[in-house]
């Protein structure tokens, strides 16, 4: 079997925003979003984030995309560092990154035509004629199970499931390699959730594109991710296949996450033991020192209060962060 | 309820339509103009709003008097037949001197909203997408200007130009900009954190195609209110300036310097007065209620 | 077992510009003392409207067109607006999907939770104000003496849908309704809620119905399920008749869109291909014709009769008039 390339490589990814208590306050205040962060996916493979509110995975996703410019860190793609390109040296990289998002109703521009939300990539990096952009433009439409004389209606026009469709065929328009999907499905019913999946099942096998899916529905992230990365408040506190991150999690809080799935199974959900973790998830303003997660961890103990816990590789690519290991 | 055998018989998948869309085809404006239809004040405004512009472009060709033709012998006289609104103090004929102040007020209503419109959008927009010190930079000269009373430039500028309708006109959009830079810059300011504009920076749109493409035209619908509202602000002011002298001059006739001209002899003719008082108020009005009904059909919230 | 409620045969539509949207067509529906049903379906099925017709929450423009809900002997269909409100937090109580619209942020948490006791349960102050502490501890708000002052800003998510939980059973109602409850919040926040729901019904004895998508939740929740889609209830039994014995395409269709907890090996999804019937010209037969994959003529022009499969067990699918041809849907859920 032949290696399979690493696409993008994340290294000590960190991303804060600075919120200033008025211009002349002394003191800094910042939210660390995204803390350290490192990972890689191999090119045709799909690694899957998870977490809660504040965790980080929708800023991650959106730095590694440069939408927002790293604070330090490495973005490592196919090669070569992207993480402090300027706008013009990262033009060419915004053909073979693409995001896909999370709102149906407010990731399209409610004043453009079907087809022109479509077509704008083509348009900005100056890749076709109108004539040839427009059979694109039809083109992706049958692929993403659309009709393509729909290319001149308005997007309030379509339900979720078609507009989510539509931004689809926005991402594909310029033949990208790598797609982050920021919660894709977690605004649509159950029933079209299942049909964007195989969707994006299907693409992913015949255009050999890499996914970063970041969802908080763990079932849907285990189908469709070979690997899952667990995020708690800006650090990525554990990360493993997913068959063996779901049979074998290590770290308390993926633990409690796991536990906390609701099961579409009445039995199952009978016997199912719940942990039920105590308190809130605290606030990502100057967290405390220590790991993150000492708050509401049963297993605390006094280091955890010290020094935070770095991944450690448990064997077979399970890495975790706490100092229960 | 008995049914035949072969009412159970499978039927093949074409025959069943998977991926309809219902609706016909209504673009945002279609949609926006059922919406507007269905107020009645709102279309009586727009109504009035074409007739009397129609009116003041095409009336004066129409009328026998010439708004500058003096008769003495028919001065002050009250409205009849012959003169609809009566006759000034030189005998001019009222209605026509009327339907001149129109095309007078009316156009410098409707060009200094546009100027003000084009501005202002532009520095709005600029402002609201920089953010961060550009914007409180930006916003902080607004503000200085703002605090300016604008009687006080519509004098400086009558010095350094001379007194007329250009003078006013600039006087005017330069008070009128800074409400559409600032509502533009609020527009943007809570669009440019929506999705859409982050798909865009994701393509490669650059900045200015961003502004341009993508966030004044979701601004659209508050610049037409805006605009909408802003005329008879503007024609209001511009009466004011002339009533108190520092507008047009004679011979030109605004409904404002009308109104000055006819107030010496108030208490004798008040026809002279009452007739363009009550052009401004209608006109106001139409395009007040006009306004009203666009905020109401414009707002996406309504849209199922 | 006593029956609390009994929705029977309720039709509602609302009058928009572009015509009448018929939302719910023919729904039935009852609830026991003491237990807890769910009703599940997507965008469109008419669940939530069917609640809000319920409680007479209508916009203005909605209209009751026919049928009857009997609750303790009164129609809520047909009472006036003053003998609901006398209902309405206190009989019934019903807590929605965003807590932060559904909270007012200008009046205290104390505040709001006193106003239903001083109306309708005649109290007083400082009476309110024991019973409020007691209520925010029941639902496990920590403090309460102290977040009673505070704003719903000043609380997080999971503790704003508590405050509604507290707000919604603060005069112990006999049914609460929860649409949608815990779909904006956290999957450990949600567990906790859900949690929290079956330990309040089971110290207070009331009655909850659920208004779901989420097949998991209800599976946790609910002994009873009603299955909605294009405003009539397709399918409803036990949770066990549901899942493990289902007889009706739209629930197949959803059953096997969600991936299978059971499974080791990743399995391909069959997602029910289509969108949902638009209500402004709801189809003349089953409302699921078009997607259905064993749809017959009769399922073009009739709507389907409810066959009674087992005691309490309902679907309303042609298939199973003794006519049809058997079709059996291969059952991976099923526990052995």
């Amino acid at each position: 079997m032949e290696k399979k390339d690493t696409l993008i490589e994340v290294k000590n990814l960190s991303k804060f925003f600075n919120i200033n208590k008025g211009i002349f306050s002394k003191t800094q205040s910042y939210v660390k979003a995204v803390d350290d962060v490192s990972f890689s996916i191999k090119k045709g493979e799909t690694l899957g984030l998870v977490g809660e509110s504040g965790c980080g995975k929708t800023t991650t996703g959106r730095t590694v995309l440069k939408l927002y410019e790293p604070t330090t860190g490495e973005i490592i793609y196919d090669g070569k560092d992207i993480a402090k390109l300027n706008a013009k040296e990262m033009l060419p990289y915004r053909r073979k990154m693409q995001m896909i998002f999370q709102d149906p109703y407010a990731s399209l521009n409610a004043r453009m035509t079907v087809g022109d939300i479509i077509s704008e990539p083509i348009e900005i990096h100056k890749l076709m004629n109108k004539i040839e952009s427009h059979e694109r433009v039809q083109y992706l439409l049958n692929r993403v199970g659309l009709n393509p004389d729909h290319a001149s209606r308005y997007p309030h026009e379509f339900s979720g499931g078609q507009r989510q469709r539509i931004g689809i065929a926005r991402a594909l328009a310029v033949q990208p390699e790598f797609i982050v999907c920021d919660e894709p499905i977690s605004a649509l019913d159950v029933s079209i959730q299942a049909q964007v999946v195989n969707m994006l099942e299907d693409l992913q096998e015949d255009l050999g594109l890499t996914y970063l899916f970041i969802a908080h529905d763990l079932s849907m992230v285990k189908h469709i991710s070979k690997k899952i990365g667990v995020m708690y408040l800006g650090k990525l506190v554990e990360i493993a296949e997913s068959n063996e991150l779901y049979k074998n999690p290590l770290h308390p809080y993926t633990k409690a996450l796991l536990s906390a799935i609701p099961v579409p199974d009445p039995d199952m959900a009978a016997e199912n033991k719940r942990i039920m973790l105590e308190g809130e998830i605290p606030s990502p303003i100057d967290p405390p020192p220590g790991c993150r997660f000492r708050g509401r961890c049963r297993y605390a103990k006094p280091i955890c209060g010290e020094a935070q816990p770095e991944l450690k590789d448990m064997g077979g690519e399970h890495m975790v962060a706490c100092h229960l290991y | 309820m008995q049914f035949s055998k072969d009412m159970f018989e499978f039927v093949p998948k074409e025959e069943k339509n998977t991926n309809k869309v219902v609706r016909p085809s209504l673009s945002y404006w279609q949609d926006v103009w059922i919406r507007i239809r269905k107020n009645k004040l709102a279309m009586g405004g727009l109504i009035f709003i074409i007739v009397i512009t129609l009116a003041a472009i095409f009336g004066p060709m129409l009328s026998k008097y010439n708004y500058t033709a003096q008769d003495l012998s028919m001065a002050d006289m009250g409205p009849s037949s012959a003169h609809w609104f009566g006759t000034d103090k030189f005998g001019r004929d009222l209605f026509v001197r009327v339907l001149v102040g129109a095309r007078i007020s009316l156009t410098i209503g409707f060009v200094a909203s546009a100027l003000s419109i084009f501005i202002g959008v532009l520095y709005g927009g600029i402002s609201g997408y920089c953010g961060g010190t550009v914007d409180n930079i930006m916003m902080r000269i607004v503000e200085a200007i703002y605090a300016i009373p604008m009687t006080i430039y519509v004098i400086l500028i009558m010095i350094v130009l001379k007194p007329g309708l250009e003078s006013i006109i600039i006087a005017l959009t330069i008070s009128f900009w800074i409400t559409m830079a600032r509502i533009v810059r609020g527009q943007i300011m809570s669009l440019k954190e929506q999705e859409f504009v982050l798909a865009a920076k994701t393509i490669g749109a650059s900045p200015l195609r961003i502004i341009l493409k993508h966030l004044i035209p979701n601004c659209m619908g508050q610049i037409i209110v805006t605009l909408t509202l802003s005329v008879p602000d503007a024609i209001f002011q511009e009466a004011f300036l002339s009533f108190i002298g520092l507008g047009i001059s004679p011979p030109l006739a605004s409904w404002g310097s009308l109104a000055s001209d006819a107030l010496g002899g108030f208490q004798l003719y008040p026809y002279q007065l009452l007739f363009p008082a009550l052009a401004i108020c209608f006109t106001m009005l139409a395009f007040n209620l006009l306004g009203d009904g666009l905020t109401y059909a414009l707002d996406p919230k309504m849209r199922k | 077992m006593e029956k609390l409620l009994q929705i029977n045969n309720i039709h509602t539509s609302f009058h928009t510009h572009v015509g009448e949207v018929k939302a719910v067509r023919g729904v039935t529906i009852d609830l026991y003392k003491g237990e807890a049903i769910g009703i599940v379906g997507e965008s469109g099925s008419g669940k939530s409207i069917t609640m809000m017709t319920l409680m007479r929450l209508l916009d203005n423009n909605g209209e009751i067109k026919e049928g009857e809900i009997l609750f303790e002997g009164k129609d809520l269909a047909k009472l006036s607006e003053k003998d609901m409100e006398k209902i309405r937090g206190n009989d019934i109580g019903m807590i929605f999907q965003d807590p932060m619209t559904s909270l007012n942020p200008v009046l205290t948490v104390g505040d709001q939770l006193s106003e239903p006791l001083i109306k309708h349960m005649n109290m007083n102050k400082s009476e309110a104000r024991k019973k409020v502490i007691e209520m925010l501890e029941l639902v496990g708000i920590p403090s309460p003496e102290k977040r009673i002052k505070q704003y719903p800003h000043e609380f997080s998510g999971g503790m704003r849908q508590r405050v509604m939980i507290a707000m919604a059973l603060i005069c112990e109602p006999k049914l609460l309704i929860a649409d949608e409850p815990t779909t904006a919040l956290d999957v450990t926040i949600q567990a906790q809620i859900l949690e929290l729901m079956k330990e309040l019904k089971e110290k207070l004895g009331m009655s909850i119905i659920l208004i779901t998508h989420d097949l998991g939740v209800v599976a946790d929740v609910c002994t009873r399920i009603n299955v909605m889609y294009g405003g009539i209830v397709v399918e409803s039994g036990t949770s066990r008749d549901i899942f493990y014995n289902p007889k009706h395409p739209y629930t197949w269709g959803l059953l096997r869109s969600i991936p299978n907890p059971k499974l080791d090996t990743k399995e391909r999804l069959k997602p029910i291909e289509g969108t949902p019937p638009d209500l402004l010209k709801p189809p003349a037969g089953c409302p699921f014709a078009d997607r259905c994959d064993y749809t017959m003529k009769i399922c073009l022009e009739n709507k389907p009769e409810n066959y009674e499969i087992s005691a309490g067990h309902k679907s309303a699918c042609w298939l199973n008039h003794p006519d049809a041809p058997k079709v059996e849907h291969d059952d991976i859920r099923r526990d052995n």
